[in-house]
């Protein structure tokens, strides 16, 4: 790889507390804070070879976005330190606990569906091209009725996609760059990244490690994991994840109604993500729905991926209500479909076949079994930490456990715990600033390796 | 396809507003609405998607004429069964995923290495492209956004007229482009490049304002015409002089007879542009959703940052892979017995193509394209291409694409698929000599 790849890939520091780039740019960085274009150039000119500074470039100017991002993704970081451990250590038996990946097959009700379908594709009369953008007509009636029963939401409101990581992009695309956007903090990643794209932010304040014009709402033990919504200015969009990832905890009816009525006071859009709704062991709501007032405020995005282990089959939806209206009365879902069918052209077909059977009710009841599996999984995670000790959030409702860790950076907790214990968990930090002080355990894993993990944990921490 | 939330269309010709404030209007009540601007960009777009408004057509004519056979050559819907080998691969694939052992999580976000190598190696052979400069998608039509993503609001982009109308309509979308001129129909701040029987179907150079980015489609969607190698040498000299990024759409590639299929064919090309392609008109993938795009290493921005660096950071923030399944499908299309039978389906679709070119030729219409191609592309001088549409719709039942539905260069031309069955295709043919002779 070039010697520019190499510089500009992110193999971040352990010794900060944010997500910084190679040790080159960390200590050009210090000099240079607020202007990461100019950084770029100024690594291309240490780090590239002579030759190298006559090679032809075009006149296209780097989008000045990009430019605001920090490092990479957060996910193929850690992948990228798992992988690095691995090689140092060859030998060693790595768990992930990192990204949340799914290990468990996919019942079989559901991938006969899917074969099934693959093998109709081959014969004249099961041959289909093209689907809907918004997803073939019985998933999306079923998804309706299974998830939005007596909600109101109906089967044109739903729009299939490959996943929500992609429709939260979408839905950038869709609400342009003049917006102001609200997220929790810690929360999932792709929602800051996805906006600092699309050109929503400001630059990278250093010091306070956030991004400018994002509205972070704190979540944390001392606030109940629920932001204190009289201190949080108004913004156009809140992005709001409950169960969240990565704290783990499910929003009370309550909290929910009072988020409902800042939005509605605020004259402001809830982008709702319920990938991990079937979580819920208590009777915390599953569907921002279920809260009165909700459909006029906001929309819900979800994902079979944590419920029949579709991360690499790529099926999700979002809901828009029709009550959904932009300031001029415009209806949301009409600009949504636009964006569905000139910038996607649906999900899999055969992916949709496999969430046909998800929602079947033979579907359901092994979906259940499949997130049952992680919920014991995240049990005996939590358990091993409340025996050593530790202040644990989450778990109950999600399948992440939530770590408190204080007076260490998060970063320097993944690298100890990965360095002592082979283990690979995800720092607090690399959720945002709020994030520091945890780490994130996920419960996804074969039920030896959480059994193997948690005695290396007490092994280190007892 | 569907009509969703119901659009109200003026005349065929018009352009169809979207109407604002509907929920209000109809239910004579005041909504509530939130405090949130639409976004100004969607406003600019005038009309809907194009393919959407075709399926509309469509559906309005069967429920007109209830026994009519309505035969689609509109919509490059592909119609022939996948290959027994890819769809036994494909359920194979599926089965393993309920396995302990066959099970797969996330994919990387760029996709099956082997899926990648067998790319590099099947169409790009000798032209240097890495495994590791492919990156699998759902499909160009994503890429196309994606690369918009990518770029930015702050660049400027040149189409060919007429044009696939995803660069536009996502260029719009992202904020590239002005408001469009009604007398023209145009957007502001796109630079059209006509491409006619007048110029052989590609743009006059010289005539062509410097933009970033330049969108580029061959073998062209709509008007069938595959670039010949010297034009493309020429292309890739603009793209040099000018420092512009050429985004090359190589989807119908597989239907060329004779002439260059990749833009890596051209030396020099590496530095200067981007290819994309699907795997949707190769085997029949338009539901299973898988393309790919080919970011070189040397393409690099004004501050030589590298393009794909960037391009792999919105890949892994903005997408998570193609499906799975997808990318064993894709595999097997590209084993030696795999391709085999792909391309049988794209004979098929090619004689198709020579059936139809054949028809409109012995109604002495000037057509062009079909033998690099699935498109034929007809030209009716002097008429309005929704006025055709419609005559052909109604009088002979059969869907085609309007002309200006692809750009305002496309006015007096309509776009005929050769995706069908093939005797859907010659009882097409017998309607068209019979109403147009």
């Amino acid at each position: 790889m070039s010697v520019i790849h190499q510089s500009l890939s992110t193999s971040i520091s352990s010794s900060s507390s944010t997500f910084l780039g190679h040790n080159n740019l960390k200590s050009i960085k210090s000099s240079n804070v607020s202007i990461p274009g100019r950084i770029n150039v100024v690594i291309e000119c240490v780090a590239t070879p002579s030759a190298e500074i006559t090679a032809y470039k075009t006149k296209v100017s780097r989008n000045e976005n990009m430019g605001k991002l920090q490092a990479g993704y957060l996910f193929p970081e850690i992948a990228r330190r798992r992988t690095a451990h691995m090689l140092k250590y060859p030998d060693a038996q790595v768990i992930s606990l990192g990204i949340g990946d799914t290990t468990e097959p996919i019942p079989e009700v559901i991938t006969s569906s899917m074969a099934k379908r693959s093998y109709a594709l081959s014969t004249v009369e099961g041959y289909s091209g093209y689907g809907a953008e918004q997803g073939e007509k019985q998933l999306r009636a079923s998804i309706a009725k299974t998830y939005y029963e007596n909600l109101g939401i109906e089967e044109d409101d739903v729009f299939v996609s490959d996943g929500a990581k992609s429709d939260i992009s979408r839905l950038q695309v869709l609400f342009g760059s003049k917006v102001t956007m609200a997220v929790q903090d810690p929360s999932y990643p792709a929602y800051v990244d996805s906006s600092v794209i699309l050109g929503q932010t400001g630059q990278f304040q250093k010091d306070v490690e956030k991004y400018g014009n994002i509205e972070y709402m704190k979540c944390t033990p001392e606030n109940g994991f629920f932001p204190d919504l009289s201190a949080t200015r108004r913004t156009d969009i809140i992005f709001f994840c409950s169960p969240n990832n990565p704290t783990g905890y499910a929003a009370s009816r309550e909290q929910l109604t009072r988020l409902v009525e800042f939005a509605k006071e605020n004259g402001s859009i809830i982008v709702y993500d319920s990938a991990y709704a079937m979580y819920v062991s208590d009777d915390s709501p599953r569907s921002i729905f279920e809260i009165p007032g909700a459909k006029e405020v906001s929309m819900e995005v979800s994902s079979f991926s944590k419920y029949a282990g579709f991360t690499g089959v790529r099926l999700g939806w979002t809901a828009i209500p029709k009550e959904l209206l932009y300031s001029d009365g415009f209806p949301v879902a009409k600009d949504f479909n636009r964006i569905v069918c000139t910038c996607f052209n649906g999900a899999s077909n055969i992916a949709q076949a496999g969430g046909l059977a998800c929602v079947s009710p033979e579907g359901i009841k092994a979906m259940h079994e499949v997130v049952g599996f992680y919920k014991e999984n995240t049990d005996i995670i939590v358990e091993a930490f409340n025996s050593l000790g530790f202040k644990v959030y989450g778990g109950k409702n999600a399948p992440y456990v939530w770590i408190y860790f204080p007076g260490q950076s998060s970063w320097d907790v993944f690298s100890e715990i990965l360095e002592k214990t082979h283990v690979v968990t995800t720092p607090g930090g690399g959720f945002g600033p709020g994030g520091e002080g945890f780490i994130r355990v996920s419960a996804f894993g074969h039920r030896e390796n959480i059994l193997e993990a948690c005695r290396r944990f007490k092994q280190l921490y007892k | 396809m569907h009509t969703f939330l119901t659009l109200s269309f003026t005349t065929c010709k018009t352009l169809f507003q979207p109407i604002a404030r509907m929920a209000v209007e109809e239910k004579g009540l005041v909504s509530y609405c939130t405090k949130v601007e639409r976004n100004a960009n969607l406003e600019k777009l005038q009309y809907n998607y194009l393919f959407p408004e075709i399926d509309v057509r469509e559906l309005r004519h069967i429920k007109k004429y209830p026994n009519a056979k309505v035969i689609s050559l509109g919509i490059g819907d592909t119609t022939e069964p996948i290959p027994d080998m890819v769809a036994l691969s494909m359920a194979n694939y599926a089965k393993s995923l309920a396995t302990p052992q066959g099970y797969k999580g996330y994919g990387a976000e760029q996709g099956n290495k082997e899926l990648k190598q067998a790319i590099a190696e099947t169409f790009y052979k000798d032209t240097g492209i890495k495994d590791s400069e492919v990156f699998i998608s759902d499909g160009s039509q994503c890429d196309i956004s994606r690369l918009q993503m990518l770029f930015g609001s702050n660049v400027s982009i040149a189409v060919q007229d007429p044009s696939f109308p995803a660069y536009i309509d996502s260029s719009v979308i992202i904020g590239q482009t002005g408001d469009i001129e009604k007398e023209s129909g145009r957007y502001q701040n796109i630079a059209y490049m006509e491409c006619g029987p007048r110029n052989n179907f590609f743009p006059d150079l010289s005539k062509t304002p410097r933009t970033d980015i330049i969108f580029f489609c061959s073998p062209n969607n709509p008007t069938g015409h595959a670039s010949s190698r010297e034009q493309l040498e020429r292309l890739v000299d603009f793209a040099q002089q000018n420092g512009s990024i050429i985004v090359y759409d190589s989807a119908y590639a597989v239907y060329i007879t004779d002439g260059p299929r990749s833009i890596y064919e051209i030396p020099g090309a590496r530095k200067v542009a981007i290819e994309v392609s699907s795997f949707s008109k190769i085997a029949g993938f338009t539901g299973v959703r898988l393309g790919w795009t080919v970011v070189p290493e040397e393409l690099v921005y004004s501050n030589g940052f590298p393009v794909i660096n960037d391009f792999n950071r919105i890949v892994c923030t903005c997408f998570n892979g193609a499906s799975n399944v997808a990318q064993a499908g894709g595999l097997a299309c590209l084993s030696s017995d795999g391709f085999k039978a792909v391309l049988s389906n794209v004979d098929y679709y090619k004689e198709n193509a020579e059936i139809l070119v054949n028809t409109f030729t012995s109604l002495g219409l000037r057509v062009y394209g079909g033998t690099n191609a699935p498109y034929v592309w007809v030209h009716f001088p002097g008429s309005d291409s929704w006025d055709v549409f419609n005559e052909i719709l109604e009088k002979t039942h059969i869907i085609t694409v309007p002309g200006s539905g692809f750009g305002p260069g496309g006015r007096e031309f309509i776009r005929v698929t050769a995706f069908g069955h093939r005797e859907n295709i010659l009882e097409a043919s017998e309607r068209l000599r019979s109403y147009l002779s």
